[in-house]
């Protein structure tokens, strides 16, 4: 059986949630930005979460870190509730792993000081030890021979594998991906979804935030439909694509699958 | 049958667009306003510098007594001459010069370790920063270990213009890092108390402070507690460009885009680890130019002293060139005093540019 089928079993066994929003709301000034979201997601489940732009998808995705604050409801993340308790917020952020749109590696560091950064400094992992597990996870996204140079002379596609691997140092539980192939070249935007993917059968945790509908069809396990702050739709791929329920999702497909 | 895409081959540049002679021609003659232009500018430095070469070296007078010997008609040299160590070392006694040169030799060793790779650099920067202040300031002021005291009162000319300068640099500096994290900070008390202090100290001249340093302060502190005019006067020095510096510094932190801050957040950094290990170093590497920009202010302001009783260089130049031998050597004065600052600030601009280019990562955005 492999990892994915391991992960899917224990889905359906019913497992406790790892991510679980209850009535959660978010207003940015008068902006309501989500409204009443309520969804779980179970340990090993790969999301994709789709939708317009300004919809809400990656507000919901970053409170999971709290890099956004909730106003109502409540979020449990691997059984912690994300409130203003500053410990809470940093032993989430330990296990949860993120990877942005734009990358955002540290420019006046090499790559490897980028993965070695958080290790040592958050887990108290002695130096040695993280700058070998830096070059494990640099050789599994195929970028070992870049660790010593920096950021700005990677290309953006090189950049965003970094990214993954600097998240994956953390070992962490849960991996959030936000839009993180929007800002690539065609030509890069492959090599990091190779990467995602191969993460993906490994039984990652994780919550992506994309509009690769090719990645969605073969990867997730659910498919999380969004629209001016709510969940509009949740379903399994192959329903999601082949009989979308509501009609906003229908035209959201029909235009992005026939650009 | 498909095509092998095969790039052409880079060639070198056309020869007549390359050399110091095409340079001439493209920068100086291109069309004849140019070329009008140039020999026009050459007209004027000629002008300019004819006279003052006479003046300095030609005319001038290198050795005397008095203003009375300097009769050729150019500089008086023989002034600064005469002179030279009041100006460097002001009123401290002068068979106790050689613990003032020994300070400065030792710091001059000190950062020249850095050059040295098998050396400890944090090491290096600790014992520069907490050893070397104390025993410099034990030569300096004596009355342990069987040195003669020299009260500060003495302390004075170029001796007393780098140590302002530096102490004040050296302590506004980390001053005016706090101040910009503050004045960024979430908490409200954090925030108003760094902006009042900024807003305040900013819109009040340095004259001002001084004055209050070095005459109120002694008139509020009960009798019997009194401390040191000179230190006084630079912690007023140091709070000054604090508040200056902490703006600097709050440019380069709005400057980092919101994405490293949440990378650091995301990570699970703590607030000053975020600072300090990520925020910090591409902030002030951002506004290493405007930094050096208030050092250079701050240490040009140190001349500001001589107003409430201090003899730093440009004082002690004031008062030798009010001594009835020497009437009339202002001008002598100044231009050995302005050549100084200039060097001073010359060398600090050039080293901020090194620094910078040490720093680049090949992340610039231009």
């Amino acid at each position: 059986m492999t990892d994915h089928n391991m992960a899917l079993a224990q889905l359906e066994a019913g497992e406790s949630p790892i991510i679980e929003f209850s009535d959660v709301n978010k207003w940015y000034g008068d902006f309501h930005v989500l409204k009443n979201i309520n969804f779980s997601i179970k340990k090993g489940e790969r999301i994709v979460v789709c939708g317009p732009s300004g919809s809400g998808k990656s507000t919901m995705t970053r409170c999971i870190n709290r890099l956004e604050e909730h106003q109502k409801g409540s979020i449990i993340v691997d059984g912690i509730e994300m409130n203003d308790n500053l410990k809470n917020i940093e032993a989430i952020r330990k296990d949860v792993g993120m990877v942005f749109q734009h990358f955002n590696l540290f420019p006046h560091l090499t790559i490897l000081e980028n993965l070695t950064l958080a290790p040592i400094w958050v887990r108290k992992t002695p130096k040695k030890e993280a700058e070998e597990m830096a070059m494990h996870y640099l050789e599994r996204v195929k970028i070992a021979n870049q660790a010593a140079k920096y950021p700005g002379q990677l290309s953006g596609g090189q950049q965003q594998r970094v990214a993954i691997a600097r998240g994956l140092c953390m070992k962490p539980r849960i991996m959030l991906f936000d839009e993180p192939t929007s800002a690539l070249d065609p030509e890069m935007i492959k090599e990091v979804l190779d990467v995602m993917i191969q993460l993906a059968e490994e039984g990652m945790t994780m919550v992506c935030v994309t509009h690769e509908m090719g990645f969605a069809k073969t990867v997730a396990d659910r498919v999380v439909f969004m629209d001016a702050g709510e969940i509009v739709e949740a379903n399994r791929p192959h329903e999601f694509f082949d009989n979308p329920q509501h009609d906003r999702t229908q035209l959201f497909l029909s235009q992005i699958l026939n650009h | 049958m498909t095509k092998v895409f095969q790039p052409s081959p880079s060639l070198p540049p056309p020869v007549n667009s390359v050399g110091p002679v095409a340079w001439v021609k493209q920068n100086l003659f291109s069309t004849p306003a140019n070329t009008i232009l140039t020999l026009l500018s050459l007209y004027i430095i000629y002008l300019l510098v004819v006279p003052v070469i006479n003046w300095g070296i030609i005319d001038a007078t290198w050795s005397g007594e008095s203003k009375a010997e300097c009769t050729a008609g150019g500089a008086c040299w023989a002034f600064i001459r005469v002179r030279f160590d009041q100006f460097m070392y002001g009123r401290y006694p002068i068979e106790e010069y050689w613990r003032v040169n020994l300070s400065a030799i030792m710091l001059i060793v000190l950062v020249g370790m850095y050059a040295v790779k098998a050396v400890n650099k944090t090491m290096l920067t600790a014992g520069i920063l907490l050893v070397y202040p104390v025993i410099a300031y034990i030569l300096f002021a004596g009355d342990v270990f069987g040195l003669q005291r020299v009260e500060t009162e003495l302390w004075g000319g170029l001796f007393l213009t780098i140590l302002l300068g530096m102490i004040g640099i050296i302590a506004s500096f980390p001053l005016g890092v706090l101040l910009a994290l503050g004045r960024r900070s979430n908490m409200p008390i954090v925030k108003s108390v760094c902006i009042i202090f900024i807003e305040t100290v900013r819109a009040v001249p340095l004259i001002t402070i001084l004055f209050m340093a070095s005459v109120m302060i002694p008139l509020f502190l009960p009798d019997g507690l009194n401390f040191n005019k000179l230190l006084r006067v630079l912690i007023g020095i140091t709070l000054f460009s604090a508040a200056y510096m902490a703006e600097v510094i709050r440019g380069g932190l709005q400057a980092i885009p919101k994405g490293q801050y949440e990378a650091a957040d995301a990570m699970g950094l703590t607030y000053w680890q975020s600072m300090i290990l990520v925020i910090l170093p591409q902030a002030l590497k951002l506004v290493i130019p405007g930094i050096v920009n208030t050092f250079i202010g701050l240490f040009k302001d140190t001349t500001l002293v001589y107003i409430v009783g201090m003899f730093d260089l440009l004082g002690m130049i004031q008062l030798a060139s009010h001594s009835p031998n020497w009437l009339g050597t202002t001008i002598e004065g100044y231009a050995f005093s302005g050549f100084l600052y200039w060097a001073i600030c010359f060398a600090m601009s050039r080293y901020s540019m090194a620094v910078e280019r040490r720093l680049e990562t090949g992340h610039k955005r231009n």
